[in-house]
């Protein structure tokens, strides 16, 4: 059920930036999600084009970003990809920081606005 | 359909920027929870756990040890309408509010908002949410408490860090509960550790039996320092005896 949550936070912010855009249709919503990150996979486009339905958003596109984890040993310097949780492979060091893989978050949506001009 | 008069249509196709954290909703009603607790002089802690991993069992204990000289309160999130964990917390004495999360694996800053709705925050001095029995789920959805809590029990094995890294990122303090079966458990407490180290770099842990109250005091001494800090730092009278 997490996925609806996330979900419905997603569509939240989207519809506040479509708002202040005076947009009347959003296409395309791009997501950056870090491997470190709450777990959020597929179904998140299916609640998406569900809860979509006669909305600003409806039949618009997700798109999803994701970055691999990456750490930074505080010993020797090295960075180098977290694939499992596993010491500094240079050094052995257990003292490392995540760099990279938290990332959560609306990167951008596109928008199509429809600017009628009345004309006398 | 406009036919009344000429007019033309503009179709502009926009790409707008947003970058704003999914949890930004959750994490601002999260700041708000803070400041209720902090104005009430409330120390609130988030205890997270694996079904079964002892959470109730370790707060009861908490309760016996803490309760002759703080105020204690407890939220408890559960997916089911059943309250028999509240109502073990009930029995001793301490106010208990049960949120049903509806199937939800885990509380969010809302639901924590309503249960704090139905205690007098202003007579407490520690409010314990045991969130909902979940490794996953509430790893990243903060709730406003002032620490977040991990419970991992000896027999769930010592991998747990290993295989769910995230719940053990940004946590205050690790209990690692049922140390009394330790004796019939490969449990390599180094490898556990060094899991810890490596997500959590100087994390406090405590290794203790919420059923032989076996170090359960080192846990109680420790909140109870971070009460009394954090009851200095908001200006409130200590009702309390040293
Ligand atoms: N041997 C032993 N058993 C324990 C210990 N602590 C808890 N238990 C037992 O573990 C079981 C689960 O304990 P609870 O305290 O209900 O665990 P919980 O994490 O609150 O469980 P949920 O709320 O259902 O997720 C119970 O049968 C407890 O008696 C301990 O230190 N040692
Ligand atoms: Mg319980
Ligand atoms: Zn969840
Ligand atoms: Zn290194
Ligand atoms: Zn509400």
């Amino acid at each position: 059920m997490h996925e609806l949550a996330v979900t419905e936070s997603i569509l939240n912010i989207t519809t506040r930036f479509a708002r202040q855009e005076n947009a009347t249709r959003v296409t395309d919503v791009y997501l950056v999600i870090g491997d470190l990150s709450s777990i959020i996979d597929d179904s998140v486009q299916f609640y998406w084009d569900f809860i979509t339905k006669d909305t600003v958003c409806e039949k618009s596109l997700l798109h999803f970003r994701r970055i691999p984890a990456r750490a930074k040993c505080n010993n020797c310097g090295h960075e180098f990809q977290l694939k499992e949780l596993m010491p500094c492979p240079q050094c052995d060091s257990a003292r490392f920081k995540i760099i990279e893989g938290e990332e959560f978050y609306v990167d951008s949506i596109k928008i199509t606005k429809e600017e009628t001009t009345h004309v006398q | 359909m406009c036919n009344s008069h000429d007019h033309s249509h503009d179709h502009t196709h926009d790409h707008v920027s947003i970058v704003e954290n999914i949890m930004s909703q959750n994490d601002q009603l999260a700041a708000h929870n803070r400041k209720l607790l902090d104005k009430a002089g409330v120390f609130g802690i988030n205890i997270m756990a694996s079904p079964g991993a002892g959470k109730t069992s370790v707060i009861l204990k908490t309760i016996e040890a803490l309760s002759d000289r703080y105020k204690i309160a407890v939220i408890e999130g559960d997916t089911a309408p059943v309250t028999i964990d509240a109502d073990k917390i009930i029995a001793k004495g301490v106010p208990a509010v049960q949120i049903n999360t509806g199937g939800n694996c885990h509380l969010d800053a809302h639901m924590t908002l309503h249960g704090m709705d139905e205690l007098e925050l202003d007579e407490l001095d520690l409010l314990i949410i045991e969130n909902v029995g979940n490794l996953v789920c509430p790893a990243g959805v903060a709730l406003g408490t002032h620490a977040n809590v991990v419970i991992a029990s000896v027999p769930e094995g010592d991998d747990k860090p290993y295989k769910y890294p995230n719940i053990y990122r940004g946590i205050d303090v690790i209990l690692l509960n049922k140390t009394d079966l330790m004796p019939y458990i490969d449990f390599k407490m180094d490898y556990f550790l060094q899991g810890l180290e490596m997500l959590n770099p100087g994390l406090e842990s405590f290794a203790l039996s919420a059923k032989s109250g076996e170090g359960i005091a080192a846990w109680t001494a420790w909140l109870e320092e971070r009460i009394h800090e954090h009851q200095h730092r908001h200006h409130r009278e200590h009702t309390h005896t040293h």
